[in-house]
């Protein structure tokens, strides 16, 4: 039942959940029910490996792969640079005012408020938005999931301080943190990733320390440490491996929490700096042309909220797909 | 119970305690502080020393916190870095534009989202389960500005009805102000209500799995009465909880949506203050959002703690 996110974040310790994290909780939830085995609770139930996409799921996967293949190809193939200005028309006659044109051979989804090409901004911005989401998210791993072990290893005054910590972190909302951040020492894309990837290893750590916790009295646990195993073995070898499915699970909605945290971010103006193209900070741009109509102006900050809408839901979708196939009962062992 | 309530709420007040302490180190270890940036560019060493002496900041770390927090807690909040003015006088400004327009985004999205949520609990599976669920999913997955561009292109731009920018002047009487907000509003009880009815449902649901519910249904009570007599009195404490969480949330929503339609707001004011580097005004505002988020979340554990009697009574 509760495979949502803030369920699992509230139960673990004070009940103070991170902000957002109710956001695409609960997705196993819905579909979760009809499609359980009904041998998923016996104790050694052959583990089922083929994972079967819904339509959706199929769908939501070549929307994904277009994206990540946008992330790295797109500056290569995008008609204009991102900075680049259209001045002259196909004839070369020079435009007057080039801000804000409609689609055309010229600029295939028009152009934005300072007459750059909407359709290269979005694809050059797949790279940065994508590209730092996907680092901080990285870091929020990396950072969590050490701590988080380490905290459920160790047991005693490390784990009630690192616990300590990650509360106090988690009784902000998410967004008050960037903007005392940013306020403090000024936007750049190092301090995206950084505060990002902090922000989210905090959720990541509660996750990994239950994880952890719960593997460490397993039998197979108590049997290598009999076997004389080192610490490092009993982690490598039996804590890892255990814990890497319902943590790869996570991994993908917390890569879409990062996406909506550093897209609101810039949005406000506060994330990735002009001249670089992102996807947020063009919503925010070209807001004065949702005035102008739909094809002349108003498409300039639709097309990069659409860019972010269609890879979230998408990721959302996949999450959703997999959790079902893993029938909820992955998600009970998580809380 | 009491004893859970009040190591709660100790817990509480030690979280508000830590934030405070985490919002003044982080603004405090700036490069460069107040005085540097309100002198800007034609700072002498000399003029800055004798800013940082009139600002204070010549004093110890611990000193400057403990006046900062003390001024806070007595209402004295400083003066702003970039205007002079004081930030009492500007935030006092803003505050109840805020809260106004949050307060009649709660009084809208808390019944219709707990109405939504208690229908689609009610007849899981069913066509108006799907399309609530599969509705909020997506809008949950979608940034909130989207939600907000979607509605200035269809009711301001298109249909003409509302205006897409929310300036209030503090003239205008109910109804004006209402009609002005209104895209704000629908923006935030869109956002607030797509998570308050999927935590509604999952609450309620959770309870209709328990198995006095299934004894009920074995005897043969009749669906209406189980869901009024068995499921709602032992749902209620989840979804005071729920309520009390996307209060929470809404701190989040309402920095978005104040800058979209520049409403003149408390969290319009803050990214205003962290675009100017407006250290006061900054920590000022922050102190205020989180400290509401602290009291929030709290009071949704302690309406869980109140409606559960195993929480109530610890073994």
């Amino acid at each position: 039942m509760s495979t949502s996110e803030q369920d699992r974040d509230k139960d673990l310790t004070t009940g103070v959940p991170a902000r957002g994290e109710v956001a695409t909780a609960e997705l196993a939830e819905g579909n979760g029910q009809g499609m359980a085995s009904q041998f998923d609770e016996l104790p050694d139930a052959p583990p089922q490996r083929r994972l079967r996409l819904s339509w959706t799921g199929r769908i939501a996967v070549g929307i994904t792969l277009f994206w990540i293949v946008m992330a790295f190809a797109g500056p290569y193939i995008a008609p204009y640079d991102e900075a680049f200005f259209i001045e002259q028309d196909l004839k070369g006659q020079e435009i007057l005012d080039p801000s804000f044109l409609p689609p055309s051979q010229l600029a295939y989804l028009g152009t934005d408020y300072l007459g750059r090409d909407v359709l290269s901004r979005v694809m050059w911005g797949a790279r940065t938005t994508i590209g730092i989401s996907f680092a901080a998210t990285l870091l929020a791993y990396f950072v969590g999931i050490t701590l988080g072990i380490a905290a459920a290893v160790a047991g005693g005054w490390t784990d009630s301080i690192l616990s300590r910590i990650d509360d106090a972190i988690l009784s902000f909302p998410n967004i008050m943190l960037g903007l005392i951040v940013i306020a403090a020492f000024n936007s750049s894309i190092p301090l995206l990733i950084g505060l990002a990837g902090l922000i989210y290893a905090a959720s990541v750590f509660r996750i990994a320390r239950a994880l952890g916790q719960d593997i460490m009295v397993q039998d197979f646990v108590e049997a290598a440490r009999a076997r004389g195993e080192g610490l490092w073995w009993i982690i490598t070898r039996e804590i890892l491996p255990n814990a890497a499915m319902p943590l790869a699970t996570d991994f993908g909605l917390r890569f879409v929490f990062v996406i909506l945290f550093i897209s609101s971010l810039s949005f406000l103006g506060l994330g990735v700096q002009p001249p670089t193209s992102d996807w947020g900070s063009m919503v925010r741009e070209n807001l004065a042309g949702l005035g102008n109509g739909f094809w002349a102006g108003a498409i300039a900050s639709l097309a990069p909220a659409a860019a972010i809408a269609s890879l979230t839901i998408a990721i959302n979708l996949i999450v959703d797909d997999i959790s079902a196939h893993e029938g909820g009962s992955l998600a009970k062992k998580m809380v | 119970m009491w004893a859970t309530v009040l190591r709660r709420i100790g817990i509480g007040i030690v979280l508000i305690w830590v934030v405070s302490l985490l919002i003044f180190l982080v603004t405090a270890v700036l490069p460069g502080d107040a005085a540097t940036i309100r002198l800007g560019q034609n700072a002498t060493p000399e003029s800055l020393a004798a800013l940082r002496k009139e600002l204070g900041l010549d004093r110890p770390f611990h000193v400057q916190y403990f006046s900062w927090i003390g001024n806070l807690v007595t209402g004295d909040l400083g003066i702003s870095a970039a205007g002079g003015a004081t930030i009492a006088s500007l935030i006092d400004a803003r505050i109840w534009n805020t809260l106004f327009m949050t307060g009649i985004v709660a009084a809208i999205s808390i019944p219709l989202s707990v109405f939504l949520g208690l229908v689609a609990a009610m007849n899981p599976g069913r066509l108006l389960d799907r399309i609530v669920t599969s509705g909020t999913l997506g809008l949950i997955a979608v940034p909130d500005f989207l939600i907000a561009i979607v509605m200035i292109l269809v009711l301001a731009v298109q249909l003409g009805i509302v205006p897409a920018v929310s300036y209030l002047s503090g003239t205008e009487d109910f109804l004006t102000s209402l009609k002005i907000l209104t895209l704000p509003i629908l923006t935030l009880v869109v956002v607030v209500s797509a998570q308050m009815i999927r935590m509604t449902r999952a609450g309620v649901l959770n309870v209709m799995s328990s198995p006095y519910i299934e004894m009920a249904i074995l005897k043969g009570v009749p669906r209406q009465r189980i869901i009024l007599r068995h499921a709602l009195l032992n749902a209620i404490g989840p979804i005071v909880n729920v309520i009390a969480l996307n209060l929470a949330y809404l701190v989040s929503g309402v920095v978005v949506v104040e800058t979209i339609f520049a409403y003149p707001g408390l969290a319009k004011l803050m990214v205003d203050g962290v675009q100017t580097r407006d250290i006061p005004l900054v920590q000022a505002c922050a102190m205020i959002f989180c400290g509401t988020y602290v009291i929030l979340i709290l009071i949704a554990d302690i309406a869980s703690i109140v409606t559960n009697p195993r929480l109530r009574h610890p073994k």
